[in-house]
């Protein structure tokens, strides 16, 4: 399915994935929210307005679904273990993780449970979990809330680990989560949360598993992610000032990969940055690198650049901060280097 | 407390469920004596009662997780002994194709959310199943076994305070067998009693004796009628002694032989049942032999069409990763 686009306005990606939620829940009574605050105090008599979450994106959907937004207490381990539960028993939970940075306070019941159930009983469990968590640095956030932790879940088998890089995608993407039998993470980078793009009002999916050319090029393949497609069309834009033509490939999904995608876009420039948020051990962007040496080696033409967060806890400083992030000039820097 | 008389269709049900467990899992260790089970075995001899006690309450309709130490509940909750047996074989027919074995045999249809590798990982599982059970009004009830160890984990503590909160059909079975794997309770526990721990969540406990089958059955009976009228949730600890060592070939040095005997000889779950509904005339003791040949017989065939089964294909190695690849 793709998105139509009569009806579309400009809002944010926040309000986008509030309509994602509002829809999948209006459509099937078995969607609850979990969270912490995601209701926030708006089911008090004293009528008093609510939270909605730390960053209120669930804002106002306690009053449309009074049964079906539960405020939790601040237990990671026994929301994320609740909801597995109720997901194997026929509820469709959606539970907002504050920061993926929590996920070292939940991780069992998504490494050993959720991801495992369906293989490990055999083909007959379903877990239709969908986890939204925001990603990301750039807000001095600093080291415990600033993370790109997406490789964990993306290196997990039985898990799927989508990332959109505007709103649109962002509903589409949430919607085919939330409906999607398998356990999804569905990460909300920083970098795009507040970010306005045209959005369909209908209700519309976005396949998981399914990369997007975002800009058409010739000469050096850019893939990016989440935040870092934004960052990789800027650098497109500065690239063609001198004459150079980048194409630019949004992974949209990290598990799974669309390798067809990726080596469609290598197989015709030849040349491949690829632009992760996250650290650089053991993650998408060395993934990527490998997938390129591995099944894509005959269109190379030379290294594959991946351009990434330093290898370090990230810090608070607004320069330091600056510094540990990937950008578009160092994406610039990197493909320039490939010509 | 209204002490609840199981009937005496409830009793046959509950000693063969007892025998089975009993059956099965010494038939278990003779296999791996032969060298022909793989894997790691934790055998639930010994605590029997728990199981058949809690199970002979619920129905298909409600939700039990398990732990490590799983065969008992899965047998309780009327998972196929056949199709156990090919499982814990590797073999294709098994109950999870071969994928499982031991620590995660499941059975869905029947409400088993699995037997769980991980301490303490089934016990917000169950509290799930409540929350479904609460929010879609199935009338059933989410039920976790646990150990005393898994009452020292976070995820113990965080959902007995979701649960509390929410006022859940759940009930919360610790299994108390005073050894979390080789290190006594005592040694990692403060509290005398882990029933004393439902405390700090406002939640109802009970302490029942996990050797007695009928102490056990009336008093989950209890908390699960509780749980059924929208009470909330109990902590029900059993009290219960495992007799043999954490897993099939454990050595034993760490436990004192004696302590072993007294249960082993004297608290033996099987031996009370038998001299209870003998003792009372509730139960003629050929019934009682009539189920411990047929019995014999099902997991003899069961261990034959086990060795029989063809394993699974290698090249089906990647299916069912996924519902949607």
């Amino acid at each position: 399915m793709t998105a139509p686009t009569k009806s579309a306005r400009t809002i944010p990606t926040a309000f986008a994935i509030a309509e994602a939620l509002r829809i999948a829940m209006a459509s099937d009574p078995d969607v609850i929210l979990m969270g912490e605050d995601v209701a926030g105090g708006g089911s008090r008599p004293e009528g008093t307005d609510e939270m909605g979450g730390i960053l209120s994106v669930t804002r106002g959907l306690v009053r449309e679904f009074p049964d079906r937004v539960l405020d939790t207490p601040i237990s990671e381990m026994g929301i994320l273990g609740t909801a597995v539960g109720a997901a194997l028993t026929g509820l469709r939970p959606v539970v907002e993780l504050m920061f993926m940075d929590f996920i070292g306070t939940c991780l069992d019941p998504l490494l050993n449970q959720a991801s495992k159930f369906r293989y490990m009983f055999g083909g007959k469990a379903r877990v239709p979990l969908t986890v939204r968590t925001v990603t990301g640095a750039g807000l001095q956030a600093a080291a415990q809330h600033s993370q790109s932790l997406y490789w964990i879940t993306a290196g997990i088998p039985g898990l799927k680990t989508v990332i959109p890089s505007n709103a649109a995608d962002a509903k589409g993407l949430l919607l085919a989560a939330i409906r999607s039998d398998d356990p999804v993470i569905f990460c909300e980078p920083k970098g795009i949360l507040f970010l306005s793009t045209d959005v369909p009002e209908e209700d519309y999916e976005v396949p998981i598993g399914t990369a997007k050319v975002v800009r058409a090029g010739s000469d050096v393949s850019l893939v990016g992610m989440g935040a870092t497609v934004g960052m990789a069309l800027a650098a497109a834009d500065e690239l063609e000032r001198d004459g150079i033509s980048a194409e630019v490939l949004d992974l949209r999904s990290l598990a799974p990969l669309d390798e067809d995608a990726i080596l469609a876009t290598l197989a015709k420039t030849g040349r491949l940055v690829v632009v992760d948020e996250a650290t650089p051990r053991c993650g998408i962007a060395s993934d990527i690198a490998a997938l390129c040496v591995d099944k894509g080696f005959d269109f190379l033409n030379g290294p594959v650049k991946r351009v990434t967060a330093a290898m370090c806890p990230v810090p608070f400083s607004r320069v330091l901060e600056e510094a540990y992030m990937p950008s578009a000039a160092r994406v610039v820097e990197a493909a320039r280097g490939l010509l | 407390m209204r002490t609840m008389e199981p009937t005496e269709e409830i009793l046959l049900v509950a000693y063969r469920t007892m025998r089975t467990i009993r059956s099965f899992e010494e038939k278990l260790v003779e296999l791996v004596t032969r060298g022909k089970l793989g894997g790691f075995l934790h055998t639930y001899i010994g605590e029997e009662a728990v199981a058949a006690g809690v199970c002979a309450n619920l129905s298909d309709d409600d939700h039990v997780a398990s732990t490590h130490r799983g065969h008992g509940h899965c047998i309780a909750k009327g998972v196929d002994v056949r199709g156990m047996m090919a499982e814990l074989f590797g073999a294709g027919s098994g109950i999870c194709k071969g994928r499982g074995g031991s620590m995660h045999i499941a059975d869905l249809g029947r409400g088993m959310l699995g037997a769980n590798g991980i301490v303490g990982a089934g016990i917000p599982l169950a509290t799930g199943a409540a929350l479904t059970a609460k929010l879609k009004k199935t009338g059933g009830v989410g039920v976790a076994f646990f150990g005393d160890g898994a009452s020292n984990q976070g995820a113990f503590h965080e959902s007995l305070n979701m649960a509390a909160n929410w006022k859940l059909p759940a009930v919360y079975v610790c299994e108390n067998n005073g050894w979390g794997e080789f290190t006594p309770t005592e040694f990692v526990v403060p509290v005398a009693d882990i029933a004393e721990r439902a405390r700090s969540y406002a939640m109802h406990s009970l302490i029942a004796d996990g050797m007695d089958f009928f102490d056990v059955y009336a008093k989950s009976g209890a908390a699960i009628a509780r749980a059924r009228r929208g009470e909330g949730p109990t902590l029900l600890e059993c009290k219960t002694y495992r007799f043999a060592g954490h897993y099939v070939g454990d050595t034993l040095v760490y436990r004192n032989k004696l302590e072993a005997d007294h249960w082993i000889n004297h608290r033996d779950p099987l031996q009370i049942f038998t001299s209870r509904v003998v003792g009372d005339r509730l139960l003629a003791v050929e019934d009682l032999q009539r189920i411990d040949r047929e019995v014999a017989d099902r997991i003899e065939e069961a261990v034959s069409a086990a060795e029989a089964a063809p394993l699974p294909d290698p090249g089906d190695l990647l299916e069912d990763v996924y519902v949607q690849r």
